[in-house]
C-alpha cells in the first residue's frame, strides 16, 4: 500500500475512471453538437431560400413563381382530417381501456396491438394504405387516403397519451362523481375528460408533429399535388385529390438535387417542430398534477401533507 | 333476511344495493328502506369475504340507461379498432406478399443474390437486400447505443442540473426532426466526407466500384443519429428510475462516481436500456426516407464502402414504376420487413414484461 492512501481525505485516482469520464463527456458533447450542427446547418442554408413569395405562392412557370403554399395547405388538410378521425378513436380506446374494460384477454389484446401499431414502420403503413385505401376502397392517390393511413399511424400515440392522462386523474374524482349520483358517461364527460385534457392535448400535439414529419407513409398514399384550391367547391373536392405535404415536396426536390429549395422547406419543418415541442412543454408544465402539489408544498413551507 | 349473491359486507354488516339513487339514500335520510343490514352468518364467513373484495363503486351501477350502454359500446368499438387495424394490415401484407413467394419460389427470392426485376429474364433475389438491412441496423445500433447510453448517463448523473435542463430540449428536437431532413443533411455533409474517405482508402484500386460517397457507412451514420434520441430518452428515464439508495450505498462503500455508474446504476437500469436498444433496432430497420438517397441504392453485398439497398429503400425507389410480378416481389420485401418488425415487437414485449417483473421484486 502506498502511503498516500492511508488518509480518508486523499482520493485514490483511478486511471480507468478518468478514461470513462472523458468518454461520457465526449459522447454528450457529440450528441449536443449533432443537434446544434444539424439545426444550425439547416438554418443557415434554409434562411436564404425563405421569403414571402416562397411561403405564399405555388410553383408556376407562367407566373414565374415558386413556393410552398400548396404544400402548406395540403399539410393542414391532412393534419385536420387525420385528427378528426384519430382523436375520437384514440380517446375512445383509452377510455375503454382505463374506465370500462376489466382486465382480461381483450384488454391484453388491445394493448398488445396498440403496441404493435406503434412499432410498425411508416413505410409498411404506406404500402398498406396504398393497397387498402387506395386500391380496395378506390380512393387512389388522395389526401383522404393519406389521412386514413396516418390515422393508423398516430392512433397508438393518442391512445397512450390519453391513457396516461386518465391515470393521473385521482380515483377520488371518480368515486366522488359517482357517489353524488352521476352516471358513468356523465362522469367521464364532465369530470374525467376535462381533468385529463392537458394530457390529451399533449398527445394530439405530438401527433401533429408526427404528421408534419411523416413522409414514407404518404408518398404512396397522398401523392404529390401542389396546387391550391380555387373555389369553395374545390376546397372540399381537394380532399379526394392528390396533395403532397411539405416533407414529400422536400423529398422530391431533394431527389432532383434542388437543395436550396429543400433547405427552405427543411427550415420551415424545423420551426414547426420546435414550436410543437415548446407547446407540449408549456402544456405539461402548466397542468401537471404532481407539480401542482409541489407548488402547494412550497407555499405552505413544506407542511402540506394532503394527497 | 338471507344473504344474497350480490351483497357486500363491511365489518359485520351486509349491504344490498340497487342503483346509485339507493346508494345515496342509505347514506342520507332513508337509509333503512332499500338497504338491508344483517349480522354475519358464521358459516358463510369465507365465501362472503371473497365477495366483499370485488366490491366496487364503479361497477355497481346496474340501472344503466340506453345512453350509458351506447357509450360503453362505442368505447369498446374504439378499443377493438386497434386489433382490427393490426389484423387487416397483417392480412393484407400476407395476401399481397405471399403470392410472389409461390410464383418465383421461396428459395429463389430469399436466398437469391441477383436483383434484376426488369431484365428480359427477371431475377428476384433479395438476400443482399435483407443482409444490408440487418448489417446496417446492427452497425447503426453499435454506434448509436453506446453514444446514446453515455449521453443519458451524462444527463442523469454527470451533468449539472442546469446544463441537463438545457440539453434535454435539444434531444427532443433531435427526435422531432423529420427523417427527410436527416437525409438532406446526410447527402450534403456526409456524402462528400465519405467520398474523401473512399478516395483515401481505395487509392489506386482498380477493382473498387466508386460510389461517390453514397455507401453503407453513410446510411449507418444517418441511422445512428436517428436512433440517438430514442436511446437517450429511454435510457435516461431508466437510469433515473434506479432507487437512490443503490447509488448512496455504493458511494458510501467507497466506490467512485464512475464505478457507481458502471457497476451499480447501469446494471440496475439494464432492462430499460434493453428496451431502448430494441426500440432503436425497430426504428433503424424501418427507416426509409432518410437513407433512401444516401445509401447509393444499388443491390450489393453490405460492405462499408459499397453502394447498398435496404429493404425499405427498395420499396420506396421502385414502387412507383413497378408492375406485375416485380410489384408483387416488392410487396414480398414489405412482408419480410413486416416479419422482422413483428419479431422485434415480440422481443420488445418480452423485455418489457421482464423489466416489469424485475421492478416488482
Amino acid at each position: 500500500m502506498e502511503t498516500n492512501n492511508n488518509s480518508l481525505f486523499v482520493k485514490r485516482k483511478r486511471p480507468t475512471d478518468m478514461v470513462l469520464k472523458v468518454l461520457i463527456y465526449f459522447c454528450a458533447i457529440l450528441s449536443i453538437s449533432l443537434v446544434i450542427g444539424i439545426g444550425g446547418y439547416v438554418f443557415v442554408r434554409g434562411i436564404k431560400a425563405i421569403n414571402w413569395q416562397f411561403l405564399t405562392t405555388v410553383p408556376s412557370s407562367r407566373k414565374g413563381t415558386f413556393g410552398i403554399a400548396g404544400n402548406l395547405v395540403n399539410t393542414l388538410y391532412i393534419i385536420v382530417i387525420t385528427l378528426l378521425i384519430a382523436t375520437p378513436l384514440g380517446i375512445g380506446a383509452a377510455i375503454y381501456l382505463n374506465e370500462y374494460a376489466k382486465p382480461g384477454k381483450l384488454v391484453r389484446a388491445i394493448e398488445f396491438t396498440t403496441e404493435t401499431l406503434s412499432g410498425i414502420p411508416s413505410i409498411i403503413f404506406g404500402l398498406f394504405g396504398m393497397v387498402f385505401f387506395g386500391t380496395t376502397l378506390g380512393l387512389s392517390y388522395s389526401i383522404l387516403t393519406g389521412a386514413l393511413t396516418l390515422t393508423l399511424l398516430i392512433l397508438p400515440l393518442i391512445t397512450r397519451n390519453t391513457q396516461e392522462a386518465l391515470r393521473t386523474v385521482p380515483d377520488s374524482y371518480r368515486s366522488g362523481a359517482l357517489g353524488i349520483g352521476a352516471t358513468k358517461w356523465y362522469m367521464i364527460r364532465t369530470i374525467l375528460l376535462p381533468s385529463a385534457m392537458p394530457g390529451i392535448l399533449t398527445g394530439v400535439i405530438l401527433a401533429i408533429g408526427r404528421i408534419v414529419g411523416e413522409s414514407a407513409a404518404l408518398i404512396f398514399t397522398a401523392g404529390s399535388g401542389y396546387l391550391l384550391p380555387k373555389t369553395v367547391g374545390g376546397a372540399f373536392h381537394k380532399v379526394l385529390e392528390s396533395g403532397g405535404t411539405l416533407t414529400i415536396e422536400m423529398y422530391l426536390r431533394m431527389s432532383n438535387a434542388e437543395y436550396d429549395y429543400a433547405f427552405g422547406i427543411a427550415l420551415v419543418l424545423l420551426v414547426i417542430v420546435m414550436g410543437i415541442n415548446a407547446l407540449t412543454k408549456v402544456l405539461t408544465k402548466r397542468f401537471d398534477v404532481t407539480r401542482m402539489d409541489e407548488r402547494k408544498k412550497k407555499k405552505t413551507g413544506g407542511n402540506y401533507a394532503g394527497k | 333476511m338471507a344473504v344474497e349473491k350480490d351483497d357486500f359486507c363491511i365489518g359485520k354488516i351486509y349491504f344490498r344495493y340497487g342503483n346509485f339513487t339507493t346508494f345515496i339514500r342509505w347514506s342520507g335520510v332513508e337509509r333503512k328502506k332499500n338497504v338491508i343490514f344483517c349480522v354475519r352468518d358464521k358459516k358463510k364467513k369465507r365465501g362472503m369475504h371473497m365477495r366483499s373484495k370485488s366490491f366496487s363503486i364503479v361497477g355497481s351501477n346496474k340501472a344503466r340507461s340506453i345512453t350509458e350502454r351506447t357509450a360503453g359500446c362505442i368505447f369498446m368499438i374504439c378499443g377493438v379498432f386497434a386489433i382490427l387495424a393490426v389484423a387487416v394490415i397483417t392480412l393484407y401484407m400476407i395476401l399481397k406478399g405471399a403470392p410472389a413467394l409461390g410464383k418465383v419460389g421461396i428459395a429463389e427470392i430469399l436466398l437469391g443474390t441477383v436483383w434484376a426485376p426488369t431484365a428480359a429474364e427477371p431475377s428476384f433475389g433479395i438476400l443482399y437486400i435483407i443482409l444490408t438491412s440487418i448489417v446496417g441496423t446492427m452497425l447503426a445500433v453499435l454506434i448509436g447505443v453506446p453514444v446514446g447510453v453515455l449521453t443519458a448517463v451524462f444527463l442523469a448523473e454527470a451533468a449539472p442540473p442546469r446544463l441537463a435542463k438545457a440539453v434535454r430540449p435539444a434531444v427532443e428536437l433531435l427526435a422531432g426532426i423529420p427523417s427527410v431532413v436527416y437525409g438532406l443533411v446526410g447527402i450534403l455533409i456526409l456524402n462528400p466526407l465519405m467520398y474523401k474517405l473512399e478516395m483515401f482508402v481505395f487509392k489506386g484500386s482498380t477493382t473498387h466500384q466508386w460510389t461517390g460517397g453514397s455507401n453503407l457507412l453513410c446510411a449507418v451514420l444517418v441511422l445512428a443519429v436517428m436512433i440517438l434520441p430514442t436511446v437517450i430518452n429511454i435510457s435516461e428515464s431508466a437510469l433515473r428510475a434506479v432507487p437512490k439508495d443503490y447509488k448512496m450505498t455504493s458511494l458510501a462503500l467507497g466506490a467512485t462516481r464512475i464505478q457507481t455508474i458502471f457497476h451499480v446504476l447501469l446494471p440496475s437500469a439494464k432492462s430499460g436500456i434493453a428496451t431502448a436498444v430494441v426500440l432503436g433496432v425497430g426504428r433503424a430497420i424501418g427507416e426509409a426516407m432518410a437513407i433512401c438517397l444516401v445509401a447509393g441504392n444499388s443491390v450489393n453485398i453490405p460492405l462499408p464502402f459499397n453502394s447498398v439497398r435496404f429493404l425499405t429503400t427498395a420499396m420506396v425507389s421502385e414502387m412507383s414504376y413497378s408492375s406485375g410480378l416485380h410489384r408483387e416481389v416488392l410487396f414480398t420485401i414489405g412482408l419480410v420487413l413486416f416479419v422482422f418488425i413483428m419479431i422485434i415487437n415480440l422481443i420488445l414485449s418480452r423485455v418489457m414484461k421482464k423489466g416489469a417483473e424485475h421492478g416488482d421484486k
